[in-house]
């Protein structure tokens, strides 16, 4: 292919790796733990699509398997976030103590 | 450029993953060192990925999805067994 495709899949692969790098900058600077899922999984899976784009665009023959790297990390994340995020909720870890308000159990009583 | 664009994308992603292995390590609470382990797969996806481009062969392609697949039914069953319902 073109160059031009090389330098704007370069581009991509490093603007993927920056949000994967703010995303671990999160999970290690935020000090709660729903604040680390926050940032540990969103801005990864933005940075993830990005490189997956970026070698879509160095590699076009590529792109059919590459795509669906991709629609399999957008199911599979979230979900695995989700999960991690109720866990801790209900294994009663990691509250801050400045976080005062708790609407999951204000709806659910006092659970386990 | 490209070779330089390539390289600062790997020295950008082996950053980010000494950071989440700090997590890893030092996490105060077993949720905590959960939550880094599915960042470092999903940071080891996209590695996979690279190591496929920089090495031209698409076999690594199928590492990568399958290496996505074990990790997100391993974070699935740590996440059950915290919940003590495993």
């Amino acid at each position: 292919m073109g160059s031009l495709y090389d330098v704007i899949g370069g581009l991509f692969l490093v603007a993927g790796t920056s949000f994967l790098l703010l995303g671990s900058l999160g999970l290690v600077r935020m000090p709660d733990i729903y604040n680390r899922i926050q940032a540990g999984t969103k801005a990864t899976t933005l940075g993830t699509l990005l490189t997956l784009l970026g070698v879509a665009f160095l590699q076009p023959a590529w792109s059919l398997k590459l795509l669906l790297i991709g629609i399999f990390l957008i199911f599979t994340n979230p979900l695995s976030s989700q999960i991690l995020a109720r866990a801790a909720h209900r294994s009663g870890q990691g509250r801050l103590p400045a976080s005062q308000v708790d609407r999951l159990a204000e709806d659910f009583g006092d659970e386990s | 450029m490209v070779e330089f664009l390539i390289g600062l994308a790997a020295t950008l992603a082996g950053i980010a993953f000494l950071l989440a292995l700090w997590r890893f390590i030092k996490g105060p609470t077993p949720a905590d060192r959960v939550i880094a382990f599915d960042v470092l797969t999903v940071i080891s996806i996209s590695g996979i990925v690279g190591i496929a481009l920089v090495a031209g062969r698409a076999i690594y392609l199928d590492v990568a999805l399958v290496y996505g697949l074990l990790s997100f039914l391993g974070v699935i069953v740590i996440a059950r067994y915290l919940e003590r319902r495993l």
